[in-house]
């Protein structure tokens, strides 16, 4: 009768042995995309997650995952909806216990949502370029990382354009802020004011109520200020009806330049004519000229695996920038593994240290193909912003060209006031901040 | 005051771009007594179609004319399958099956014609009239101007419309009571489906005007925000008050805009900017207290 079992026992143990070796060789690095495709804002994040996917599956395809380990992710819609942002996080989260990459949320909103339940699940926000600013001091903030750029460095930035425009001097000029009035738009102003004191320019702050889509008085307040240049925090349908405001009292649009939430093509298309020859800041240039761009579609689209169902978006600003995402997150995969061992998939904390101890420089990103994709960024402990450059870029009506290389806001200026307010965060809160010079 | 009167002119003629949208709303409401939450969702369907159809290779007529259909055919529908089940229900039941709707074109329209905001190209260049500016130094939009052009002759259509036909006449009085205009053999159904014809006609002239100023995409959808402030004022059943509310509403707040905020500045610091998102709100609520039908609306007398 044993005999008779003999087989199938032993055919159950090789099946055994071999699912266990499957499953050695699946392992899998998570990413929950809490993420956004419909409603208000949806081709803005069909374009952004859209790159973000498709290089987690070139990467996957082009060397079969990183050390071996696949990237995999779930998508939860939000709408931009902050509620909606909390409900998804709570349904990834589960998921996001054993691996997870950083939460890339694309709202400011939802990052404010976000920021303590992460942190007190281990589990790492990025908000590139948005967010909660004065988490750049990671001493306060361990699991939150506004990284490459924050609002102010950014503002900054482009003060620091235009003043090389200028000749190196602002002083006697006249500079009219003109913001969305909500958090996003206000977070510039105490940079300004520092620039403005600096560097003698005077600033007229002039804020428009959401959405924004009528601006006909303050355009004739900035028509009667008579400014040298407008600097633009503008949202959604704000952007294209400042531009054809601009137009309509004969504002030069070389003379405006915007944050880079106004700088894609869905912000500059819908205004036609009255857009060209506007300016806004960037980290990421568009076009498929960037190598791993090109090599995306070739590979990924070439294998029918492509994420976008509107390939014309390949290539757009927000298709490049969340490539560049995704760029960076993987490459904080790697650093984690070159750490926690090699062909493991990394759990929140490991994700966290990784993401505190990027150094990728101009060589790496030439390697990677992804040139302009990112400046180079290096963050530590009491850096998780690790860059503060950004490009400009201006749209010639057809495309957006870059017109600068690589500007780093005055870090000297605006670091110490993020360390100004993470501190009364951190008073406010309880927060024992953690000692920078003990972390490695 | 070169300036005030450049002011109030931009602010009359952003008026009349409220208007256009403020009338969708009351032709719904003439007919039926209900407030239509999904005029500003209509605005975004009529103005997606144009240029959906445009991108299929439509020239602008033939898209305009496609609209219109994709809108009437809309009315139709929503008469069939929403509103019909709806006879003699509470109007709240009728305004609650308008949000339903409002949310089911937000969704579908995007789905249909894709969700990226697009140009709408009308060949009127919103540029200041250059005599008016060398003359006078004033920034006067062709753009407006047309706008306001094309909003007189909607509300003289619709005003003639109301007043002269036998299906204004009809429409009047289903507003008034369903039941008495059905027993005297009004077919409330069809003239229902006519009057959501019409205000999709209405939500197709707004959004054109909107679409081509902003660009065509979901926040045109936010321009029934804008609308509401001139109904309160105008009243929900008078055309011409439609008008009148929306040049009140757009030369006040934009008056309000560039002079309340420098003396707030002085009275408390900080900035007050950017009050003109609450202004028209905060104007059309004292206006209720002083007179709840609004400047035209009908007052309304029960016997007791």
């Amino acid at each position: 009768m044993i005999k008779s079992f003999k087989p199938a026992l032993s055919a159950i143990a090789l099946s055994l042995a071999m699912l266990s070796q499957g499953a050695a060789a699946a392992e899998e690095q998570f990413f929950p995309l809490i993420d956004y495709r419909v409603g208000p804002y949806g081709s803005n994040g069909q374009a952004f997650y859209g790159g973000f996917i498709d290089y987690l599956n070139y990467v996957n395809l082009k060397e079969k995952g990183v050390n071996g380990v696949q990237m995999t992710y779930e998508e939860c819609e939000t709408e931009y909806n902050n509620a909606k942002g909390v409900e998804c996080y709570e349904r990834l989260k589960s998921k996001a216990a054993k691996s997870a990459g950083p939460l890339h949320t694309m709202s400011t909103g939802i990052s404010y949502a976000l920021i303590d339940k992460s942190a007190q699940d281990k589990l790492p926000l990025a908000m590139m370029g948005y967010g909660r600013t004065d988490a750049v001091d990671g001493s306060v903030f361990p699991y939150a990382f506004p990284l490459v750029t924050t609002y102010q460095m950014q503002a900054s930035a482009i003060v620091k354009f235009i003043k090389d425009k200028n000749g190196g001097s602002l002083a006697g000029k006249k500079i009219v802020y003109l913001y969305h009035d909500s958090a996003y738009g206000k977070e510039a102003i105490v940079a300004l004011n520092a620039e403005a004191a600096l560097n003698k320019f005077e600033m007229v702050q002039i804020p428009v109520a959401h959405p924004g889509n009528e601006q006909g008085a303050q355009w004739l307040k900035i028509r009667q200020e008579k400014p040298d240049f407008v600097i633009f925090w503008g949202w959604g349908v704000m952007n294209q009806t400042a531009l054809k405001a601009a137009q309509k009292v004969g504002f030069p649009r070389d003379k405006m330049i915007g944050s880079w939430w106004t700088g894609s093509e869905e912000d500059v298309v819908p205004a036609g004519e009255a857009a060209k020859g506007y300016m806004a800041a960037t980290w990421n240039v568009a076009g498929k000229q960037v190598p791993v761009i090109a090599d995306i579609e070739k590979v990924v689209y070439g294998a029918g695996k492509g994420n976008l169902q509107d390939t014309s978006k390949i290539g757009t600003i927000l298709y490049n920038r969340g490539v560049s995402a995704a760029v960076l997150s993987v490459e904080a995969i790697r650093k984690g593994q070159d750490k926690y061992g090699k062909g493991k998939a990394l759990n929140g904390e490991q994700t966290r240290w990784a993401l505190e101890n990027l150094n990728i420089n101009d060589a790496r990103l030439k390697a990677l193909g992804a040139t302009d994709l990112l400046p180079e960024i290096k963050t530590s402990c009491d850096n998780h912003e690790g860059s503060g450059k950004v490009k400009i870029q201006q749209w010639d009506g057809a495309k957006w060209v870059p017109v600068s290389g690589w500007i780093e806001g005055n870090k000297a200026l605006i670091h110490p006031l993020f360390q100004a307010s993470a501190k009364q965060y951190a008073k406010e809160k309880g927060i024992t901040p953690r000692d920078c010079s003990k972390e490695k | 005051m070169n300036f005030f009167f450049e002011v109030l002119i931009g602010g009359l003629l952003s008026g009349v771009m409220y208007a256009l949208v403020a009338l969708g709303f009351v032709m719904i409401y003439k007919a039926s007594g209900v407030f239509n939450f999904a005029q500003g969702a209509m605005v975004y369907l009529a103005a997606l179609s144009v240029v959906g159809c445009m991108e299929k290779g439509a020239p602008l007529w033939l898209a305009i004319i496609l609209a219109f259909l994709i809108m009437t055919l809309f009315g139709i529908a929503t008469e069939k399958f929403v509103l019909r089940k709806l006879v003699n229900q509470p109007p709240i039941a009728l305004f609650m099956a308008t949000i339903g709707l409002a949310f089911f074109i937000e969704g579908l329209a995007p789905m249909i014609f894709g969700s990226e905001p697009r140009a709408l190209e009308l060949g009127i260049v919103d540029e200041p009239i250059p005599w008016v500016l060398d003359n006078w130094n004033m920034v006067i939009s062709k753009f407006d101007l047309v706008a306001a052009g094309v909003a007189a002759v909607l509300v003289a259509t619709l005003a003639l419309f109301f007043q002269y036909t036998r299906i204004g006449r009809a429409l009047r009085a289903v507003a008034d009571d369903h039941q008495a205009a059905l027993s005297i053999g009004i077919p409330l159904q069809n003239i229902w489906a006519i009057v959501w014809g019409v205000a999709g006609f209405v939500a197709l002239v707004a959004g054109m005007m909107w679409g081509a100023r902003n660009g065509v995409q979901f926040a045109l959808t936010f321009t029934a925000l804008k609308a509401l402030p001139v109904l309160i004022l105008g009243g929900f059943t008078s055309v011409p008050g439609a008008i009148v509310g929306g040049l009140i509403i757009g030369a006040s707040e934009k008056l309000a805009e560039i002079y309340i905020p420098p003396v707030m500045q002085d009275l408390f610091g900080g900035n007050f900017g950017g009050i003109e998102g609450w202004f028209p709100y905060v104007l059309a609520l004292l206006f209720l207290l002083v007179r709840p039908e609004g400047l035209f609306g009908e007052k309304h007398i029960d016997r007791v």
